[in-house]
């Protein structure tokens, strides 16, 4: 059974087409990539698979209910979402910000348990912020606040991982460390993760699925042999291509 | 510093600041003869417990009352926004209820009418800043404030030409209100159920707050269901802070800085925070009750006065010393 599935799903914001009748079936083990030019409403195709916004029409399972049905709280507790960026009003510490993973598995009443505590110290110690748990998450620089979010992550446990643009902010040493991560946890416990990302190099390194969104509804779907064509990348990304082949695999680069 | 030290202290200052208020005014009483009259075993001067129990006791919890209040009601109002500038009047309920109160005045109607006309005008632009926000379009953050903000603006015309148009002799009454005033407090029989209410309401949906701080969207993700939260925070902190203005006029400064003083003493869980926050709150508005009786005795001074002048300068140090705005924890 699949962890998430959509059926004749139509997604539009404003007067873009993000995608149209699409059928998406996200088993565990998958590691998606969605790659489209900006604008073409990747984020938006992210939300609304996280249910934030509902789709024009068609429908989404999750399990094996549909999701618009779902309570949020279930619904949080199958799929995270990291977003892009992150929003900070008030003071509040790192593990502060990384416990609040925790919130859907927590009764209405309930305070943070050790082992909430637990979980979100050792999530804290795999981004490699074991350090700063104490420290504010506005005075993080812009790489620190995002593997925050990527612990929150982790630390709410979904089965589903949604990411949209996880290695933002992150240097290259990061980048590759987070990715890694990532893909350790969908197959040391059967979860799945679907990414919105700008590097086909990276994408094509640590994912095993992919989406290709050219706007105006159309997409195609399929594993890298089959879709990452430099016919079609060059139509996505409307900029020609140069191929490099490497010892493992081939590494696009723009002209 | 930890809650329980924060919490142990604000419990002292609670007692010190109700103690302060019940021995202090023109008629001097020691604290023997207040235990006295609690312990019911005062057989002195039967005017000693007139004014204990019938002036004093009254405006002490009136005045507490309020001041928890209106921080509980600023420090909902601050998540509700996501803005550190908001307070309890920030969405235009003190202007409606003034508004309420100096027509019940200039009518010449009684303390009864009064209040209850101030009570109406806060629901009155409770319920209109909430259906207009509505509007076609969505609810959005910035929608809520324009809306409040631009009602606010309106009531403050509205009170202008009451002001203008009222006789010499109820201006200084309608003065007085507008700044928050205690002396025509009755006992708040009604707003302590509110606040007890309020306040268990908000540490129930404290958790929740925690995460909406990081924005609507973040909170959707985990699992909170926006809308219904957004509408229930509104609608408790406008009827915490109609409760407040009803009871005490517009006492300004304490909803906008008593959940900041907190913050800067490092606490920020809101299941903590709005707690503190109505000690902290009532405390602080006690306090300045009992100044404004004594300093210029026999005169009465406005409450809304002498809040600013104890708030500025604490709430000053406290930003003055603190680090955890920019820093390392304290």
């Amino acid at each position: 059974m699949s962890l998430l599935s959509t059926q004749a799903l139509h997604v539009s914001i404003g007067t873009t087409k993000v995608c149209r009748d699409l059928e998406l079936k996200i088993n565990s083990g998958d590691r998606w990539c969605v790659l489209g030019r900006n604008g073409s409403g990747k984020t938006t195709l992210l939300h609304t698979l996280a249910g934030l916004r509902p789709p024009e029409s068609g429908t989404i399972i999750a399990g094996n209910r549909a999701l618009h049905k779902l309570p949020r709280k279930s619904a949080a507790q199958q799929i995270g979402l990291l977003f892009q960026d992150h929003a900070d009003a008030f003071p509040a510490s790192v593990l502060e910000t990384v416990l609040t993973g925790r919130h859907p598995w927590l009764g209405p009443l309930q305070w943070e348990s050790s082992q909430d505590l637990c979980l979100a110290k050792s999530a804290l110690q795999a981004v490699g912020l074991g350090e700063m748990e104490s420290r504010m998450v506005n005075t993080l620089s812009g790489g620190e606040r995002r593997r925050v979010g990527i612990a929150c992550l982790l630390t709410q446990d979904p089965q589903l991982l949604l990411l949209d643009e996880p290695t933002n902010h992150l240097d290259i040493h990061h980048q590759v460390r987070m990715l890694e991560l990532l893909k350790q946890q969908v197959s040391n416990s059967r979860k799945a993760l679907l990414l919105v990302i700008h590097d086909i190099n990276l994408a094509v390194r640590y994912c095993n699925r992919f989406l290709l969104l050219f706007g105006e509804g159309e997409s195609l779907q399929g594993n890298a042999d089959a879709v990452l064509s430099r016919d079609n990348l060059e139509r996505l990304y409307q900029h020609p291509l140069q191929a490099i082949q490497g010892p493992q695999a081939t590494y696009w680069l723009p002209q | 510093m930890r809650p329980v030290i924060l919490f142990t202290l604000l419990l002292l200052l609670t007692v010190a600041s109700l103690l302060l208020s019940l021995t202090s005014g023109t008629i001097a009483i020691t604290w023997q003869e207040l235990l006295a009259v609690i312990s019911g075993t005062h057989s002195g001067n039967e005017l000693t417990g007139q004014v204990l129990m019938e002036l004093r006791w009254p405006r002490t919890l009136a005045a507490f009352t309020s001041g928890a209040l209106l921080a509980l009601a600023g420090g909902l109002m601050q998540v509700l926004l996501r803005n550190p500038l908001a307070d309890p009047y920030v969405l235009g309920i003190s202007g409606g209820a003034a508004t309420g109160a100096l027509l019940a005045m200039l009518s010449g109607l009684g303390s009864v009418w009064l209040h209850g006309s101030a009570f109406g005008g806060a629901l009155l632009s409770m319920l209109l800043v909430f259906g207009l926000s509505h509007g076609a379009g969505s609810w959005t953050t910035s929608r809520l404030l324009l809306t409040g903000i631009v009602i606010a603006a309106g009531w403050g015309a509205v009170i202008g030409l009451l002001l203008a148009i009222s006789p010499e002799q109820g201006l200084r009454g309608m003065l007085f209100w507008l700044m928050g005033d205690l002396s025509n407090a009755p006992m708040p029989l009604g707003s302590l159920p509110v606040l007890l209410f309020g306040l268990l309401a908000a540490v129930a949906i404290g958790r929740s707050l925690n995460i909406l701080a990081h924005g609507e969207q973040t909170a959707g993700a985990l699992g909170i269901s926006v809308k219904p939260l957004r509408s229930f925070i509104y609608l408790l902190a406008s009827l915490l802070t109609a409760t407040a203005v009803t009871l005490a006029g517009s006492v300004g400064f304490v909803g906008l800085v008593v959940p900041h003083m907190l913050r800067l003493l490092g606490m920020r869980d809101h299941r903590l925070l709005l707690p503190a926050a109505s000690l902290l709150g009532g405390s602080l508005l006690v306090c300045a009750d009992t100044l404004a009786r004594t300093l210029l005795a026999p005169r009465q001074l406005p409450v809304g006065i002498l809040t600013a002048l104890i708030g500025v300068p604490v709430f000053l140090i406290l930003l003055h010393h603190s680090r955890s705005l920019h820093g390392e924890e304290r």
